[in-house]
């Protein structure tokens, strides 16, 4: 079943262990969005995010899954309410893993002020929950990607599971475009963007540690591996020799690639063979990092 | 003495005008402009090649800079209007005239200059309807057309999208006229000949390749659980009925998702072989995965589709395919084909009226045709018999003492269209349109007695059975839901008609609607379609997420 | 928005499970099912973005509560201007997961 099609509730659906979600805040709590309401905007009974408790071959985790078709998964005040909250009840909880699966554009517009003051909370409660040596997973290969204050939640997660149909970036096509103009990017060059932001390059470029094929079995298996991994050897913590080769490693990488224009130009100069990138299945792409 | 040969005295006169500017029939593209007012003269008629597929728009841009005061009263003899600069030569006073087909997304331009008085329109034709005049009474003088290739003597490649080109070449060649080519390439040695020489006086390297619009791909990610649905009351309620195995397609999400459902639900229902077999269809993307599963034998094109040319030419079995290896289309042919050689036509349509009239016009646009009405239009002078059109005869209780056959013409709508405009109403938009641009006839797509049958998410109503015009209009208002036209049925006589199986729901059929879902696609995005092809498919950049 | 309920007569429904259903994008509506404390009857409360259609939705909602056995079922919707065929076959996709039919 592919991923990228279906919505948050299937998604965690076939993620999860069967019969095991446990919703906290469910929709027939009808925990809406009072700023969409005073704009009498259509309203969500989840606001565009499910939160809950499941098991992932058999161990316990949390998840949320954000809705990528209401209102481009943005996140607004409640919704970023409830991932925070998910978040904080992992210290109290303890899962595996916490698995965040991204579907979203950014903030929510319409509630600019309570949106970015929701993600900051939710990168704040995300350092928490990995400080107390908790891991969290970012799933990526929905149809609104990762973008805005998302795309950086994106990062800041231990690990970033994606798709090629995934994106992950910070402003959008569609922003750049306007921003910068069209000679700059072009948003409705749908390839491009996708050799721009897609799971591919991120993974080619280590923004993304996992490639997986457009399915939820997929995502499944790639969660449950790491999930494994995480389990027998625990979290280390980062050292500042750590972070300071991290900082070095992009400073690199910014540097190597400032003037690049597209996907291709970085397929080029880090796979040996780097011809039909586009066209690869997720095994051979994985296979090429392999080889290089 | 009677002289004989105006025409071509009056060409030679031309091509002498043009003399200083080509050397053995080649032009330097930056001489298009000078050679366009050399050769036309005032009160010409023009054809600048363009359908809903390749466009001649060098040249267009070319003609839309020619001086207006010596290239003037032109009248335009052509498939569309669809180019800004088609338009730009009318608003600089150039023509006084058109006769056209498909004005596309100049539509709502066009009805203004119509309205402001500033162009005649002769008549808005189907393509081959406008052939057909090219012939009689519309002969371009000067032709501009568009090819892939030209060789050193001019002769031409048009390969997968040679489209219109012949019809038009044919005529304004053999009447005395001239023909001036725009290609993409000159090259020492054409894959093949599409176009001899002698047929044509100028040919120009564009400087850009010629436009072609990806107009028949549809993405298989967009298309909805309803339109799974009228596909599966399509297929079983229809297909499978009749064995339509020779049909045309229009173009559109529902007519696509029939395409998807062929290799899963046709095949479950054990319909491989029994239908869908021979075509005439542009190569739709979404057709690949029944060609490759066997079910498709045969496909004739319009005209080609943009990233669909090695696919074609990877499959010559069903498609037509020169000695080189490349596709050849060719509108004219196709379209004879689909209105003699074809059982079966199904389309889609903005609006549907009581009588079964149904027109894609809308108050603000003059769209027109295409080729549309040749495929919905039963065709009487075919003498054939099949076992569908021999069906649709008997149904319709045609002929006076001897057997008769009809072409099964089918709409297939979703009771509302997007923000919930009803598709049936009691009066067409036509009918105003008609009146504000002093139009002799409303323009109507498909002609309510041409159209046997309408399927909507609400069932198929068999129009072949009704007796009366009065059962006609409650079978249409039966199919027609939850619209002001559909609410205002007869529900008992709905119901009786139900009874006699005019009107067939989804559950009448035997289909559960819970089972209308994306996954019985055959393909549910782009990226399984070139999968699906073996990699042959190279769709275009914004049809790509990957 | 566009607010209303409608109280229906319909069959008491054999299983009642909460259910959400749908998603509220453009074209499209979620449609929350609960049981409520009534046995002949459904109470729909429909929040639209589409103005003016009331009188189409009673018609949609009055042919749902006759074909299904609805009866002590509450059915939310938030609705994005999805049209009749979507509404029918999003009521009747939360209905069959609600009575147990489906997964």
């Amino acid at each position: 079943m592919s991923y990228f099609e279906a919505s948050a509730r299937t998604r965690i659906r076939g993620l999860v262990d069967a019969g095991t979600f446990e919703e906290f805040c469910p929709p027939e709590m009808r925990q809406t969005s009072p700023h969409l309401a005073r704009l009498n905007a259509p309203l969500s009974f989840d606001d565009g995010v499910a939160v809950g408790r499941a098991r992932l071959s058999g161990h316990a985790i949390l998840i949320a899954a954000q809705e990528g078709r209401f209102n481009g998964g943005s996140v607004g005040e409640v919704h970023g309410a409830k991932i925070r909250g998910l978040l904080d009840r992992a210290l109290a909880e303890r899962p595996s893993a916490v698995l965040l699966l991204i579907d979203s554009g950014g903030v929510r517009l319409h509630e600019a002020n309570a949106g970015l003051i929701a993600i900051s909370e939710i990168m704040r409660a995300l350092l928490s929950v990995q400080a107390a040596g908790i891991p969290v997973f970012a799933l990526v290969g929905g149809s609104c990607g990762a973008f805005g204050g998302m795309g950086i939640v994106t990062r800041l997660c231990n690990e970033v599971i994606m798709s090629e149909q995934g994106r992950l970036s910070l402003s959008g096509p569609e922003v750049i475009e306007t921003v910068k103009g069209v000679e700059e990017f072009d948003s409705r060059d749908r390839a491009l963007v996708w050799r721009v932001t897609g799971g591919k390059l991120r993974r080619a470029q280590g923004d993304a540690t996992r490639l997986v094929e457009d399915s939820i079995p997929a995502f499944r298996n790639a969660a449950a591996e790491l999930m494994e991994r995480y389990r027998v050897h625990s979290l280390p913590e980062k050292s500042l020799t750590d972070l300071l080769a991290d900082q070095e490693r992009l400073a690199c990488r910014n540097m190597q690639f400032s003037n690049a224009r597209d996907g291709q130009e970085v397929w080029d100069a880090t796979l040996s063979d780097s011809t039909h990138v586009p066209e690869l299945s997720s095994e051979e792409f994985n296979q090429r990092l392999l080889e290089r | 003495m009677k002289q004989h040969d105006h025409l071509a005295s009056n060409r030679l006169a031309r091509l002498k005008r043009a003399a200083g500017i080509s050397s053995n029939r080649l032009v330097a593209t930056e001489h298009a402009v000078q050679l366009l007012g050399a050769v036309i003269e005032p009160g010409d008629r023009v054809c600048i090649e363009g359908n809903n597929q390749k466009q001649a728009d060098f040249l267009a841009r070319c003609i839309a800079k020619t001086d207006p005061s010596r290239v003037t009263g032109l009248h335009l003899v052509q498939s569309v209007l669809a180019l800004p600069e088609h338009i730009d030569l009318i608003e600089r006073g150039q023509v006084e005239r058109i006769d056209f087909s498909f004005s596309g997304p100049q539509a709502s331009r066009l009805a203004l200059l119509v309205e402001n008085k500033k162009i005649a329109i002769g008549a808005i034709h189907t393509y081959l309807e406008l052939f057909a005049r090219y012939f009689v009474d519309l002969t371009p003088r000067v032709a501009l057309i568009a090819a892939q290739a030209a060789d050193r003597e001019g002769n031409l490649y048009t390969g997968p999208n040679t489209e219109d080109t012949p019809a038009i070449v044919e005529a304004t060649a053999f009447k005395g006229g001239i023909v001036i080519a725009q290609v993409n390439e000159i090259v020492d040695r054409l894959p093949r000949v599409d176009i001899p020489a002698d047929w044509v006086n100028f040919y120009i390297k564009a400087p850009t390749p010629h436009y072609i619009e990806p107009l028949f791909t549809r993405d298989p990610a967009l298309i909805t659980e309803i339109q799974v649905l009228m596909g599966m009351i399509a297929i079983k309620g229809l297909y499978a009925e009749y064995g339509i195995t020779r049909l045309n397609h229009g173009i559109g999400f529902d007519t696509a998702a029939i395409e998807l459902l062929l290799p899963t639900y046709a095949a479950d229902l054990g319909l491989k072989g029994k239908i869908c077999t021979h075509w005439a269809l542009n190569p739709h993307p979404t057709l690949i995965p029944a060609i490759e599963s066997g079910f498709v034998k045969s496909v004739h094109c319009f005209g080609s589709e943009v990233g669909m040319e090695r696919y074609t030419s990877a499959r010559p079995d069903i498609f037509f395919v020169g000695a080189d290896g490349s596709m050849r289309s060719n509108r004219a042919f196709s379209q004879a084909a689909g209105h003699y050689a074809c059982d079966l036509f199904i389309g889609s349509t903005l609006q549907i009226d009581s009588h079964g009239n149904s027109s894609t016009a809308t108050l603000d646009r003059i769209a027109g045709f295409g080729g549309a009405p040749n495929m919905g239009a039963d065709a009487r002078g075919r003498r054939h018999a099949s076992p569908a059109w021999l069906r649709a005869g008997r149904e319709a209780q045609l002929g006076a003492g001897i057997p008769r056959g009809k072409k099964l013409v089918v709409q297939i709508v979703e009771t509302f269209r997007e923000h919930m405009q009803p598709t049936f109403v009691e009066h067409l938009d036509a009918w105003e349109l008609a009146k504000t641009a002093d139009m002799e006839l409303p323009p109507v797509m498909i002609y309510g007695d041409d159209l046997t049958h309408i399927i909507t998410e609400e069932g198929i109503a068999n129009l072949l059975l009704c007796r009366t015009q009065e059962e006609r209009e409650q079978a249409i208002r039966g199919v027609a839901g939850y619209t002001p036209f559909g609410m205002s049925r007869d529900a008992r006589m709905v119901e009786n008609l139900r009874d006699r199986g005019i009107i067939r729901r989804a559950e009448d059929l035997g289909i559960r609607k819970r089972d209308a879902t994306r996954d019985l696609l055959a393909a549910r995005n782009i990226k399984d379609l070139v999968r699906i092809s073996g990699g042959l498919y190279d769709p275009p950049a914004q049809f790509r997420n990957w | 928005m566009e607010k209303f309920t409608l109280t229906l007569k319909s069959v008491p429904a054999k299983s009642r499970r909460t259910t959400l259903c749908g998603v509220v994008s453009s074209g499209n509506l979620e449609v929350l099912v609960e049981p409520i404390g009534m046995e002949d009857a459904c109470e729909i409360e429909v929040s639209t973005s589409a103005h003016g259609f009331r009188d189409i939705w009673e018609a949609v909602l009055n042919d749902f509560a006759k074909e299904h056995e609805s009866g002590g079922l509450r059915l939310s919707i938030n609705d994005a201007g999805a049209t009749p065929a979507v509404v029918s076959l999003r009521l009747s996709q939360a209905f069959e997961i609600a009575s147990g039919d489906a997964p």
